[in-house]
């Protein structure tokens, strides 16, 4: 468990002040893998580093596992940081040296005997698939196998915490899946607590429980995966939802309006939740008079729960098509009507009856 | 006067003598030097205005007196420590302080090449300062380090010439005394022929440890 109280961080360079970190609050529990996601320069690496004191905070106290590291000796916060492992994102291994003595090393500076190490050394490097790259040296080895030699070498010491700094920032997208599920494995099968900052969404998605979205030294939401994402409160947050979730609606529905020859209207289905679970466009399409076009989809999973958004035509007389609406929002799931001129309005029942009074 | 074979032989000794000997020394002390002017810098492992703001300018000072200066504006200290103030030994002593300080920069430099990270990921490890020195800094600086140590092996081959000055002899002492005060052209090319080929020589060992030194 990690726990930041009034944490702050002022960097001073040349009489000028920068404030990394303003004020954090946050509490990482046993087991959770909680990922903290801003763009560069939010003060998530400054953060990271309070954990085990790369990074001294300026006030506050980070307590990990119960303790206030920066209150205790050097020989106590150095025997402290041997229950937290930590990867980067450029692996930091040494490039001298062969994989076996580099995953070795957290035990060879704590003066363990040749046997224990080499019986730690290898049951990690089987848990982590690399057993047979002992010999090699980091070189002759692929981004995602040094990747793995780094989280080798955080594990050898049987930390229950692993913090991880953008950890698969620098590894395509192939590995990156690959070291998530590591990573998600090692949470899983150890019980680590993994903190992980990272500037990419797909990376929470991918394996993280509980988020927090820093910018400007400040945490400016924070909570369960799925609800700081279903329902962001912020731009920022926005923006990184929109990176894993299309949320514009696309030219060619704008072309459509043009080119169609028929009646229909176009609206945009938000699935926020469980109700996605049920196949609601065919049971709409079954009930009533309409026929509903998908035009555009966008449908993701956070924590086995679909989030995403649909676009549809429902073609058929007006009646009808606003039946099959209210029918939709009956379900609390919520519909924007798309306009030719580009604007979107959220569609209330009232508003659907309105525009048929028109109609 | 013709110059005989044994006295080329005993002038080869004499700088290999010189040279070994005070590499030993000033690269003792070059190292140290190098480790301190690294580790106490600012940001460093053991960041230490005052040490550093003493050594640096120590070995400013070493670098900047031309090697015969050093060799003769020593003597007493010479005295005090070999018991005497001329000779192949007496040379020693200036050409390990004239080359100490300036290994010790080719050091600092080799342990600044170092990323960062590795220093990073060492702290975050509980590694203490010694340790980040001999576990991580060194071994990652090891090859690097065998290519100054050649370079100032090189550097000592060019200052043993001057120990002739105070009678220290070697190859360097030939070529003058014989070559040019009796104008014997030969004996320049001798002597210039050993020290290119001993450099060659030593240049290529370098290069070749260098190469089996970066995995270790």
């Amino acid at each position: 468990m990690i726990e930041f109280h009034q944490v702050s961080k002022v960097f001073e360079s040349n009489g000028n002040k920068v404030e990394a970190l303003k004020n954090i609050n946050l509490t990482v529990e046993k087991g959770d893998i909680f990922g903290v996601i801003g763009f560069s320069g939010a003060g998530k690496s400054t953060l990271i580093r309070t954990v085990n004191l790369l990074e001294y905070p300026t006030s506050g106290k980070v307590i990990v596992e119960g303790k206030n590291l920066a209150k205790l000796s050097q020989y106590e916060i150095r025997e402290a940081k041997k229950d937290i492992g930590m990867v980067f994102q450029h692996f930091n291994l040494l490039n001298s040296k062969t994989v076996f003595h580099n995953v070795a090393m957290p035990l060879l500076l704590s003066g363990y005997n040749k046997k224990a190490i080499e019986n730690q050394v290898y049951e990690t490097l089987r848990f982590v698939g690399l057993e047979e790259k002992a010999k090699n040296y980091p070189d002759q080895l692929s981004g995602g196998q040094k990747q793995r030699v780094g989280i080798a070498r955080a594990l050898t010491t049987n930390p229950s915490i692993l913090l991880c700094d953008e950890a698969t920032s620098a590894l395509d997208p192939e590995t990156t899946k690959s070291i998530l599920n590591l990573l998600k494995r090692i949470n899983e099968e150890y019980n680590i607590t993994i903190l992980m900052i990272t500037h990419e969404m797909k990376v929470i998605k991918e394996i993280c429980n509980r988020v927090a979205v820093m910018e400007d030294g400040q945490i400016i939401e924070t909570g369960n995966v799925y609800n700081v994402f279903a329902h962001p409160k912020t731009d920022t947050t926005r923006n990184f939802v929109k990176s894993v979730i299309r949320d514009e609606v696309p030219k060619s529905v704008y072309q459509l309006f043009k080119e169609k020859d028929h009646f229909s209207r176009i609206f945009k289905i938000e699935f926020f939740g469980a109700d996605s679970g049920q196949p609601i466009v065919s049971k709409t399409a079954k009930i009533y008079h309409v026929e509903i076009n998908v035009l555009f989809g966008n449908i993701t999973e956070l924590q086995g729960i679909p989030l995403g958004n649909l676009i549809v035509e429902l073609i058929g007389d007006n009646y009808e098509i606003r039946r099959a609406i209210e029918f939709i929002i009956n379900k609390d799931i919520e519909v924007k009507e798309v306009f030719e001129d580009g604007s979107e309005h959220r569609v209330d029942i009232e508003r659907v009856v309105g525009n048929d009074l028109h109609g | 006067m013709e110059v005989s074979t044994e006295l080329i032989l005993n002038a080869l000794w004499e700088t290999i003598y010189m040279v070994s000997v005070s590499l030993f020394f000033g690269g003792i002390i070059g190292i140290f030097l190098g480790v301190l002017l690294v580790v106490t810098r600012e940001g460093h492992i053991l960041e230490n205005r005052l040490i550093y703001s003493i050594v640096n300018p120590i070995v400013n000072i070493f670098r900047s007196i031309p090697f015969i200066i050093l060799l003769v504006a020593i003597i007493p200290f010479t005295r005090l420590i070999v018991g005497t103030s001329i000779g192949t030994t007496a040379a020693i002593v200036p050409l390990v302080l004239h080359i100490g300080p300036y290994f010790s920069r080719l050091v600092e430099n080799s342990l600044l090449e170092v990323d960062e990270g590795i220093i990073e990921a060492a702290k975050a490890m509980g590694a203490t300062p010694l340790q980040i020195i001999y576990r991580f800094l060194m071994p990652e600086a090891f090859s690097s380090l065998i290519l100054s140590l050649t370079t100032a092996t090189i550097g000592l081959i060019g200052a043993t010439a001057m120990a002739g000055a105070i009678g220290g002899g070697g190859l360097g002492d030939v070529a003058i005394t014989y070559g040019y005060q009796r104008f014997s052209s030969i004996t320049i090319l001798v002597t210039v022929v050993i020290l290119v080929v001993l450099v060659q020589v030593i240049q290529e060992v370098g290069n070749r440890l260098e190469r089996t030194a970066r995995r270790m």
